[in-house]
């Protein structure tokens, strides 16, 4: 504590200082990390648990009343906008998820074997990745515009009729889908072609040996093999397909449009806290959230285990 | 002879192989397509007048104008969104590698395995369910609307990603050279400044990287914490379609003024984004 002692005992100081840290490195090196964990995630993620079972609403300094589980209760009764809301995210995640890791494995392996202009192809493919998803919405808005936009030229041109797109009740969150699986297949593209690239060579080769078909060594080598990395970027996938915001924000508002027709659950969560200032309710619905994004990760994690068994 | 032997059998071979590497080249340049078209239909559009953007005869065939980004930069007036989107960005990221570095080799080193459990309940954690809670407390301490609020929440973006990041690096990381620095005299916080920074330079640009394009595209934070002064771009650009009639126009040029930094750092960062993006993924 004292730094200013005789010069002469100064270096024996430093030493015990230094042994010190030596020894606690490990507190020391992963404190700051901690606290901030604790005082910006834990204690609010408590604070929300609290403010779920309180009447909280309207205003942040307004005080508020414990109600029990009312919240809870009055959302899970709810068939107007809870329900319909876990519906479209369980089909928006489970389709766009279920597109991604087809069409992203069918690419990966199109992409496999080295080719000239590799990088950048794999530039290309990072693109719609790191485009800002604000601005990614915006972009499809005039694309999925029914009178002016190119979707709809394209439609005609085949002799097609027009669509409505993302203004459509009934197409909108298709609409929505097309997007997520334009702008987060690359990244299952990614991963698989990182997964590929540690695969050792010789299965598939003896297999060639042994007669096997294309087909046969990618069902039955590769596939198998494969199985880990893509039940992991499955899992991260799901993780954030059911939490999509920006560009069902950026695209059908608030509300996910007039009829609701792309209410998710984290919409319509945001919705409730940050539209209606309804705080306790739309605390007790993000927990009823959490508990089904829960359920899905450990669905898709048993399937995991399955799939690599297999 | 043999060479003309060599020759034959390979112009024999080949015929199959070269109908499927054709087929192969065509496949690859539709999926370049898929993911390109609508990118360059969004930068021709930032180009056109409002007319060319109705017009589908024009879709390649227009008279560039820079008259959207004027709007974007003089009448909407972007270059203090685009500050603030850095300030925030730039000061998440530093935070969060001053923060996660440290933190990321202690898991490294004495294998504390329930630090993934923490990695991984930041992913799953809606960012709303935070949210809540932080706009009570920033309002208690009149924080909402500061620097200081956007760039302490987007560290709950960027922290993560560095830490896992991180110690997939160090655990790549042999500890010998550690060991080496110590056993002449260097203490272990000596030997990690001055052996392993040194060495962690690739990762710790992949996480640098990573962390600003995360911070720089997070809309949901900025949207109810920042206010006229702090906005970011995100935000910035979805008030463009609150007005009645919406400029395509101007929507599009800022659209792009939003993903062509991002875009620029992808295209020269190209390994680190792709290395960042799929680390841990494919450890199983």
């Amino acid at each position: 504590m004292t730094s200013t002692t005789t010069s002469g005992s100064r270096p024996v100081r430093r030493r015990t200082i230094g042994d010190w840290i030596d020894a606690h490195l490990k507190w020391i090196f992963t404190g700051p990390a901690v606290a901030f964990v604790a005082l910006l995630i834990i204690f609010p993620i408590g604070y929300t648990i609290f403010l779920s079972v309180t009447d909280s609403a309207s205003s942040v300094t307004r005080p508020f009343e414990f109600i029990g589980f009312e919240n809870y209760a009055e959302w899970l009764t709810d068939t107007e906008r809870f329900w319909p809301a876990v519906g479209r995210t369980a089909y928006f995640t489970l389709t766009a998820l279920g597109l991604e890791l087809v069409i992203g494995l069918a690419i990966a392996m199109l992409l496999r074997k080295t080719f000239l202009g590799q990088g950048l192809v794999r530039v290309f493919i990072l693109l719609p990745l790191v485009a800002t998803p604000v601005a990614v919405g915006m972009m499809w808005l005039l694309i999925f515009e029914p009178s002016i936009g190119f979707a709809n030229v394209v439609m005609k041109s085949l002799g097609l009729p027009p669509q409505l797109w993302l203004s459509g009740k009934e197409s909108a969150l298709n609409t929505l889908i097309f997007i997520d699986v334009w702008q987060w297949t690359p990244m299952i593209i990614l991963i698989l072609l990182a997964g590929l690239s540690t695969l050792p060579e010789e299965p598939d080769e003896a297999a060639r040996v042994d007669g096997a078909n294309a087909w046969q060594r990618f069902r039955h080598i590769t596939l198998p093999l494969l199985a880990p990395t893509i039940g992991a970027a499955a899992i991260l996938r799901a993780i954030d397909a059911m939490k999509t915001f920006d560009i069902i924000f950026a695209t059908k508002g608030r509300t996910g449009g007039s009829n609701n027709e792309a209410e998710t659950l984290n919409m319509l969560a945001y919705n409730e806290s940050f539209g209606n200032s309804q705080y306790g309710s739309a605390a007790a619905l993000l927990m009823l959230f959490l508990t089904f994004i829960i359920i899905i990760l450990a669905t898709l994690a048993i399937l995991r285990k399955k799939g690599t068994r297999v | 002879m043999s060479t003309a032997a060599v020759a034959v059998r390979h112009r024999k071979k080949p015929v199959g192989p070269k109908i499927l590497s054709v087929v192969r080249f065509v496949g690859i340049a539709l999926v370049v397509l898929a993911f390109i078209l609508p990118l360059v239909w969004m930068l021709t559009a930032a180009f056109k007048n409002n007319l060319d953007i109705v017009t589908p005869a024009r879709t390649f065939d227009f008279e560039p104008t820079l008259k959207n980004f004027d709007t974007v930069f003089g009448a909407q007036n972007f270059l203090p969104f685009i500050m603030n989107s850095l300030i925030v960005g730039v000061g998440a990221t530093v935070i969060a590698l001053f923060l996660g570095v440290p933190a990321a080799y202690a898991i490294a080193r004495y294998k504390i395995t329930n630090a993934t459990a923490f990695v991984l309940l930041a992913r799953v954690i809606p960012g709303v369910s935070l949210l809540i809670p932080w706009y009570f407390l920033f309002s208690q301490v009149k924080l909402v609307g500061t620097f200081t609020a956007l760039i302490l929440t987007h560290i709950f973006v960027t922290m993560p990603l560095v830490v896992a990041i991180m110690t997939s690096f160090f655990d790549g990381l042999p500890d010998e050279l550690e060991e080496a620095a110590q056993i002449d005299g260097s203490s272990k916080v000596g030997a990690f400044l001055r052996v392993v920074l040194p060495l962690s330079v690739p990762g710790l640009a992949t996480s640098a990287i990573l962390a600003f394009i995360f911070s720089w595209n997070n809309f949901l934070f900025a949207l109810v914490l920042s206010n006229q002064n702090t906005r970011t771009l995100p935000v910035a650009i979805s008030n463009f379609t609150s007005y009645a009639a919406v400029d395509w126009g101007g929507l599009m040029a800022a659209a792009v003024v939003i993903t062509i930094p991002v875009m620029i750092i992808a295209l020269f960062a190209q390994r680190y984004v792709i290395s960042g993006l799929t680390a841990g993924a494919t450890k199983g």
